[in-house]
């Protein structure tokens, strides 16, 4: 009655709220299609800024070297962040946990520019050649904390008998966490990983940083040419960049709607057969040869 | 094989009482703290080849923590665990040949149940041959053979109790550990599960150690119980004499219903039947009696543990004049086969009378509001000290 | 109990801990150190240069060589602290407006019929994932003299003047608030969701006004996912740099913009490296309370 009550208001402000987040985009998407040079006056449809942009060398260097960042960052990053949540949720209490614990946390809310600076001193410093190497290493640094967070909250809610059970039943420590721990937490680490390597697509300031003569990103190849004003290019790429990321994320949420629903439809299924259990025996057996063999 | 009957497991098991057996496993002086809190407190006690031990008491007893120290899970701060003589103080969870079944299953999700069985003996570094057989035969134990390749999730809460149980019994450990083995399941389910543990243990010739906190439960698995209560072992003893001769108003009072009348002692008779009776003056009821073997002296406080089904209630004062209260019907306490008689007293306290509904409602005479007698024999009472 | 050490433990802590330790802390001490140190139009651009095989005594000239000369600087150049203070206003603001916007939407997607939310929640990191740079990119068409907006409200004869947003504070506001929304949105949504409603049921039917329920109610319970969510919004608005440098003018001073100046177009490391330790110091403290909040809520997730 009461939430009814109120629905309007919901219905407004989720409606004016996603507009807010999505029309940018979509606008965005729209005008890459835009014959007119002009980016804020349509001039009729055409796909030709998607062919130059194709054409342009730069730019598809750029992106070639972002996607080398992004996997080698993003698989580094995983399997540090993975055992940085290790740490935060299992090693108990250690000399320097919250020296650790302040390295895991501040990243995620640190200025880029103050990451980017003193990463970039470090590399001057220890005299390392600024290049793909250093960006890299600058990505894992800053990402393997996002990644630390993702897993260590699945972590913390991951029943721990079932380690124990492991152990139980003759495991060592380190092989429970590969036979047990890790298949059951592997698909917030595939979230983790694709969260890395975003973090690492999208980086603009740090790069800048960490990056020498050779080596620049398809966000700093974007904004140099930002700073000079609307490109119809720049929305054809944006427009194939954000179409990637969707599909990537649209995919993966209805990938776990669907095993949640697989869950529940075979929790569903195992409850009737309980009651059908209890209702005869000889009924339960007919039932069970009847019934294809649920697996995954 | 010498199986005991569930019924009465006292009956011709009693390795406990044989000075010549040794015990399976034996906690010497054990005790388990946590910073400044103590799970465990100086607990010693022995537990012999093929019981079913029972460990009940209220969340945070300790029992929980003693059955981990079991498992290796946990070590403890001081004293020894011994099994079959041998200390295992120093071996790691997954080098000792005693396994557990998880409260919440802890069943492998990405796994399937004959996966899950096969789990321990695979790290054993056994031949397919020798697991998968293995494996056939636990699942037929447990009559689960059509839901070999299922996953946990796809199993109802008693099927997966079952999976759990296989698995923990693959390895035929010399102890298992069962952590509220049936807290999970609905009660007709779990008074069935009960019997078919039982049965089990015994086909199998097993020692299990079972924590619980529901006494039915443990009433009705255990060869023998032990009640704790913050970190100490109140009383051993089977289940009879768990409920018929408690040692404390703790043990009394936690297996059942009870009430307790406080009294200070008079003197010892010698009754016709030659049995020793105990007087006890209660400041608002007089002179009660009790049967007991127990030596006190005048004026020392006692407390006598009376359960509410040995005493009668009705209408009319009866004929013998010891252990006769009179007071009132306050509320009546309905459930089906018996019903609970709150009565109160002139003093004010109250005391429960149960009676067994033999009759039809309307047959029954006592209601509200009525003047009744509460009797009972002398040996219904426990005389308690502590 | 146990005496042995356990290596695996050491190692499991040791590589996570040296790698941050050497790549995110230590790399503060270069800062520090760049920040006391002079100019140079050489390369590397700043003096002193530590030479390893002068020994002890290189390394006494070295310390002896540094000075606060850059803070001195930072102290008397206005620019400076009109930066920090400026960044201060447009952070707090943002943060305070960010909030406003994202409570209704937060509270509206917590009331939601649950097979819903999912999606929604889906929606709401949708845009987190999709490139920062292109959705400020993105408010650069709307927002300039003859932008999408302006067009919009001319056709609609809402102005018959080009309004002039596009290079002033108010983009910088509308670009922070855009970009961080989801960062406000999912720690109060998250809060939101776990307030068990028949608790604003109770305080209706104890008399409390629907408007007093709210505010004694959802308000005090959704307070950490509030302050989460402003901590998420406050601390990388103060170091914003994309945001002002394409959407703001050049009288948008905003102390991450200063920063990115003095280090890629005057080539001054130390100074920047001067303006990077007093930002650090100013978001001490707040990033200290945002690392024990995200702990606490770590404890209680696995309670």
């Amino acid at each position: 009655m009461n939430i009814n009550r109120f629905s309007w208001f919901n219905i407004t402000s989720l409606t004016l709220g996603f507009a807010f987040l999505y029309i940018p985009i979509l606008l965005l998407i729209v005008f890459s299609f835009n014959k007119s040079k002009l980016v804020t006056v349509w001039g009729g449809f055409s796909t030709k800024w998607y062919s130059s942009l194709f054409q342009n060398e730069a730019f598809m260097d750029a992106a070639l070297m972002t996607l080398k960042v992004g996997v080698v960052s993003a698989t580094f990053a995983t399997i540090l962040g993975t055992l940085a949540a290790l740490v935060i949720t299992r090693a108990g209490f250690f000399r320097g946990r919250t020296l650790f614990a302040g390295m895991i946390y501040a990243p995620l809310v640190m200025p880029e520019v103050i990451t980017g600076l003193s990463l970039l001193l470090l590399f001057v410093a220890i005299g390392w050649d600024r290049g793909f190497w250093t960006i890299t290493v600058a990505h894992i640094t800053f990402s393997m904390c996002y990644v630390a967070v993702v897993v260590s909250s699945r972590l913390v809610t991951f029943d721990e008998s079932l380690e124990e059970a492991a152990l139980d039943l003759g495991c060592t420590k380190f092989s429970a966490f590969f036979q047990v721990t890790l298949p059951i937490i592997a698909p917030s680490i595939a979230a983790a990983w694709l969260l890395a390597f975003t973090l690492s697509l999208d980086d603009l300031v740090i790069a800048s940083f960490a990056s020498g003569p050779g080596a620049t990103t398809l966000p700093m190849k974007i904004y140099s040419q930002v700073r000079l004003g609307l490109k119809p290019e720049i929305n054809a790429l944006s427009t194939i960049l954000i179409v990637i990321v969707s599909i990537g994320v649209i995919t993966a949420s209805i990938v776990t709607k669907r095993a949640t629903m697989k869950k529940r439809f075979y929790e569903q299924q195992a409850n009737a057969q309980t009651a059908l259990h209890r209702c005869s025996n000889s009924i339960f057996k007919r039932y069970y040869n009847n019934c294809p063999k649920g697996g995954t | 094989m010498n199986a005991p009957k569930p019924a009465e497991p006292a009956s011709d098991f009693a390795p406990w009482l044989d000075p010549a057996q040794a015990p399976l496993i034996r906690f010497e002086n054990v005790t388990k703290k946590y910073g400044d809190f103590t799970a465990i407190d100086n607990l010693t006690l022995d537990i012999y080849e093929r019981e079913f031990y029972s460990l009940l008491g209220p969340s945070g007893c300790g029992k929980t923590t003693l059955m981990r120290l079991l498992a290796g899970f946990e070590v403890p701060t001081k004293g020894r665990i011994l099994i079959s003589g041998e200390d295992i103080s120093a071996i790691p969870p997954n080098k000792r040949p005693i396994n557990m079944m998880f409260q919440s299953y802890a069943l492998f999700p990405h796994m399937s149940v004959a996966q899950n069985i096969a789990f321990g003996l695979k790290q054993e570094g056994k031949s397919k041959r020798e697991i998968n057989a293995r494996v056939d035969e636990m699942l037929s134990l447990v009559q689960l053979e059509p839901f070999a390749n299922r996953k946990p999730q796809q199993l109802s809460g008693g099927q997966r109790q079952r999976v759990a149980l296989a698995r923990s019994l693959a390895k035929k450990p010399k102890l298992l550990l069962l952590d509220e083995p049936l807290g999970a399941l609905d009660k007709k389910l779990r008074e069935q599960t009960q019997f078919e543990l039982v049965n089990l243990q015994e086909k199998l010739g097993m020692t299990f150690v079972i924590v619980t906190h529901d006494q039915e439960e443990a009433m009705t698995v255990s060869s023998r119980i032990a009640v704790m209560d913050l970190g100490k072992v109140k009383q051993v003893a089977t289940p009879d004499i768990i409920y018929e001769q408690p040692n404390s108003r703790y043990v009394a009072d936690f297996i059942g219903d009870v009430n307790f009348i406080e009294g200070a002692y008079i003197k010892q008779s010698i009754s016709e039947s030659d049995t020793k009776l105990q007087h006890f003056q209660s400041s608002s009821h007089g002179e009660l009696v009790a049967q007991g073997e127990i030596e006190l002296s005048a004026d020392e406080k006692a407390w006598l543990a009376l359960r509410p089904e040995k005493i009668e209630i009705s209408k009319e004062k009866p004929g013998f004049t010891n252990n006769c209260i009179k007071g009132k019907v306050w509320d009546i306490a309905y459930v089906g086969n018996t019903s609970t008689y709150h009565v109160q007293l002139s003093d004010g306290t109250f005391i429960k009378a149960q009676r067994v509904n033999r009759n039809r409602l309307r047959k029954r005479r006592i209601t509200w509001e009525d003047d009744v007698w509460l009797s009972w024999h002398s040996d219904a009472p426990v005389i308690l000290t502590k | 109990m146990k005496n042995n050490v356990n290596w695996g433990r050491v190692a499991l802590i040791a590589i996570p801990f040296l790698w941050l330790f050497f790549l995110f802390l230590l790399p503060f001490g270069s800062v520090i150190k760049m920040s006391l140190s002079d100019m140079a139009t050489a390369r590397p651009p700043y003096t002193p240069v530590f030479n390893s095989e002068e020994g002890i005594i290189g390394l006494w000239t070295l310390i002896s060589e540094f000075d606060l000369e850059n803070y001195l600087l930072l102290t008397e150049d206005e620019l400076y602290w009109r930066s920090y203070f400026s960044s201060l206003k447009i952070a707090t603001l943002s943060t305070i407006f960010t909030l406003l916007i994202g409570f209704p939407i937060a509270y509206g997607m917590a009331k939601t019929p649950s097979q819903w939310r999912a999606t929604l929640v889906m929606l709401i990191i949708l845009p987190f994932w999709t490139s920062f740079l292109i959705r400020v990119y993105a408010w650069i068409g709307i927002l300039k003299q003859e932008g999408l907006l302006n067009n919009a409200l001319i056709y609609f004869g809402i102005i018959d003047q080009p309004l002039v947003i596009l290079n002033t504070d108010i983009a910088v506001y509308i670009g922070i608030v855009y970009s961080y929304l989801p960062f406000m949105v999912l720690p109060l949504y998250a809060t939101l969701e776990k307030i068990d409603y028949s608790l604003l049921e109770a305080a209706l039917d104890l008399g409390c006004s629907q408007f007093k329920t709210f505010w004694v109610i959802v308000v005090p319970l959704a307070l950490p996912g509030i302050i989460a969510g402003c901590f998420l919004v406050f601390i990388p608005a103060m170091g914003e740099f994309v945001i002002p440098d394409l959407l703001g003018g050049s009288s948008t001073l905003m102390i991450g913009k200063t920063l990115w100046g003095e280090f890629f177009n005057n080539r001054d490391w130390p100074v920047s490296s001067a303006v990077a330790v007093i930002l650090l110091m100013l978001l001490i403290v707040p990033i200290v309370l945002f690392q024990k909040m995200q702990e606490k809520e770590l404890k209680e997730q696995g309670q």
